[in-house]
């Protein structure tokens, strides 16, 4: 073993209580910090899980980023030429030719394919009215794009083809209106088109917005109802990788021209708050761990007062002012590793603690456990945040033994 | 007899609002196997010259030379190299690591120099404290001896690296007579018998008179020399 470091060992053992007190911080200190970080991480992560799994993971809709190029600045580029009093052409909303576009997006590797038409309408079933988002499916190609599939409770959205007058809504809807499987209920849109359907499936999202406000129909049938014929406005689209979204929507929107917008870019501000939440987290159970060195910096600094004839005698028999500071250094370094090793351990536990807590988050029906982040990244940012905090507090004191002149304390005597 | 030790005009002013000259205009000559004591009343700059004979501190003007080397262009870690190989230190308070057992005080310096092997260390520094008569008290801690012990225990520590010179400042000014006697017989042994130079700073003229030399300060100037 290094002398400096066996030197620092025994000033550290020989002052026990100290120590342990100095240990005692750092370990709490990691401890909290990776509960916390655990807890951040784990409902963020669950947070990115909920919105990848409920959304589409690329959405293509009915809208252009910019306004397509009129025809004369088209001519004459680099002209001098300025429109007013641009009237768009009246024309039915919705993505043109999209069942032509439909084989182009599906032959992208990992990418599923399937269009959408949504729009308002009204369910009234004796005398109650309940406004949903009535949406338009191929219900043989939402399994590849939805989890909507897995969440169905009774019947299922493959009746749909079979029933082109089928229905499939949230239970917690069919309960609010009185409503069960087979029976038929009213639906009427904007447009003035009012349908009697059949309920073919009911399903169960634990999500009130979802289980009361959304309801599927065929794709036909809803083009009917929205008086959109051959449209759809949107297609969305599930990824083998979600995280590739970003880029490939981008090449998408350059191909086909409207706007494809990825769960990444629509979910951009809640993102950025998720960004500032972990700033702000990282901050306070960091700010634990650097009061904590303040233990620390009391302990070697109280060990430097106390060590000035050893430094003296070290210094007068040939050690340099470095290996000084360094024996003060390591003492540092060794309560920061050895409290992150204990803390990663009470850490890991306070972990496990939290993750048999059960609770149920406001929105959602069902009781989950308390989402928790296992990932090495953390601990491996806590002992970095520890052991620097730690070497941070000891650099003072062993810069300041370092400094200490060996003729100062001899001529002292027992100074 | 080969001169080990040599200072030249050495004055050493500490600085401040009104300098303060400790050794003026010294110039000196030690030569291998010497046991040279310095005396003086206190106050006269007797350790203040042990310390730049010891590189512990530097002259204001002046040169040193040790063992034929001029030290004057010396910087910290340089002079701290030629401490660790060359010399060795005894002071009035045995200043020893309170942590550590005295086989271990007495390993440190050579463990620092890493010249020798940890075993081999070990062996050296058993058998420095075997001579001493501290054969017995190896793993004891410091705490645990007497004052005559714990200086011994300091003398052999200073001898670990094999120094040219063992400087000492007062080592009998904390002792009672015996132990006094006893310190100063083992360096007049050292510097005799093993051809190592000894400079002591003493009050003790007892002690002083068992040496080679005696150089007497006086307002940090060598009043005689003989």
């Amino acid at each position: 073993m290094p002398l400096g470091l066996r030197i620092a060992l025994i000033h550290l053992t020989h002052r026990r209580r100290q120590t342990v007190m100095s240990l005692l911080g750092i370990t709490l200190g990691v401890a909290f910090f990776m509960a916390v970080s655990a807890l951040m991480r784990g409902s963020e992560a669950d947070f990115i899980d909920r919105l990848i799994d409920a959304a589409p993971h690329i959405t293509v809709s009915d809208e252009f980023r910019t306004p397509p190029e009129q025809p004369v600045v088209k001519s004459y580029a680099g002209g001098a030429i300025r429109l007013h009093g641009l009237k768009p052409q009246t024309d039915t909303r919705g993505i043109r030719g999209y069942k032509q576009k439909l084989p182009l997006l599906d032959a992208m590797p990992g990418v599923r394919v399937a269009p959408v038409l949504s729009g308002q309408a009204i369910l009234t079933f004796a005398g109650k009215e309940q406004g949903v988002t009535l949406n338009g499916v191929l219900p043989e190609l939402m399994g590849g794009v939805s989890d909507i599939e897995e969440k169905i409770v009774a019947g299922s959205l493959q009746a749909l083809a079979a029933d082109p007058n089928g229905i499939v809504f949230g239970r917690a809807l069919a309960e609010k209106l009185f409503l069960d499987m087979g029976d038929n209920i009213t639906v009427s849109s904007p447009v003035g088109q009012v349908r009697t359907m059949k309920i073919v499936g009911l399903f169960d999202t634990g999500t009130t917005a979802i289980d009361e406000g959304q309801a599927y129909v065929l794709l036909k049938r809803a083009q009917v109802l929205l008086g959109r014929p051959d449209r759809a406005n949107r297609l969305i689209m599930q990824l083998d990788d979600p995280y590739a979204a970003r880029e490939v929507a981008a090449t998408i929107e350059e191909r086909i021209g409207y706007r494809a917008q990825s769960w990444q870019e629509a979910q951009e501000s809640l993102m950025s708050v998720l960004l500032i939440r972990n700033i702000i987290m990282y901050s306070v159970v960091s700010a634990i761990l650097v009061v904590a060195s303040f233990g620390v910096f009391n302990v070697i600094s109280t060990v430097v007062m106390e060590k000035r004839r050893d430094i003296a005698i070290l210094r007068s028999m040939g050690f340099h002012a470095r290996d000084v500071r360094r024996i003060f250094l390591a003492q540092g370094v060794i309560i920061g590793l050895a409290g992150s090793a204990i803390g990663i351990a009470a850490g890991y536990g306070l972990m496990a603690l939290l993750a048999v807590v059960k609770i149920q988050p406001p929105g959602i029906s069902d009781v989950v456990n308390l989402p928790i982040y296992w990932g090495a990244d953390q601990t491996a940012l806590v002992v970095l945040v520890a052991v620097a905090s730690a070497a941070g507090a000891a650099y003072f004191p062993a810069r300041k033994a370092g400094r200490v002149h060996p003729i100062d304390i001899l001529r002292g005597g027992m100074a | 007899m080969s001169e080990v030790l040599r200072a030249e005009h050495v004055t050493r002013v500490l600085p401040g609002e009104v300098p303060v000259t400790l050794v003026r205009d010294v110039s000196l000559t030690i030569n291998r196997g010497e046991f040279v004591n310095i005396q003086g009343p206190s106050g006269s700059g007797k350790s203040s010259l042990l310390y730049l004979l010891g590189l512990l501190d530097v002259p204001s003007e002046g040169r040193i030379w040790l063992d034929g080397v001029d030290t004057s262009g010396f910087v910290e870690d340089q002079l701290a190299e030629v401490r660790l190989a060359k010399l060795g230190f005894v002071f009035q308070f045995h200043f020893l690591l309170g942590e550590f057992t005295v086989l271990d005080n007495v390993m440190l310096p050579m463990a620092k120099l890493g010249r020798l092997e940890p075993e081999a260390q070990r062996e050296r520094a058993a058998g420095l404290l075997k001579e001493l008569g501290l054969g017995e008290q190896l793993h004891k801690r410091p705490d645990q001896l007497s004052g005559g012990q714990r200086q011994r225990v300091a003398i052999a520590r200073a001898m670990a690296n094999e120094p040219l010179i063992i400087l000492a400042d007062e080592p009998t000014g904390n002792l009672d007579t015996a132990s006094s006697r006893n310190v100063q017989q083992i360096l007049s042994e050292v510097a005799h018998t093993r051809n190592k130079t000894i400079v002591a700073v003493t009050h003790d003229p007892e002690f002083a008179r068992a040496g080679d030399r005696i150089i007497r300060i006086v307002d940090g100037r060598i009043e005689s020399d003989g």
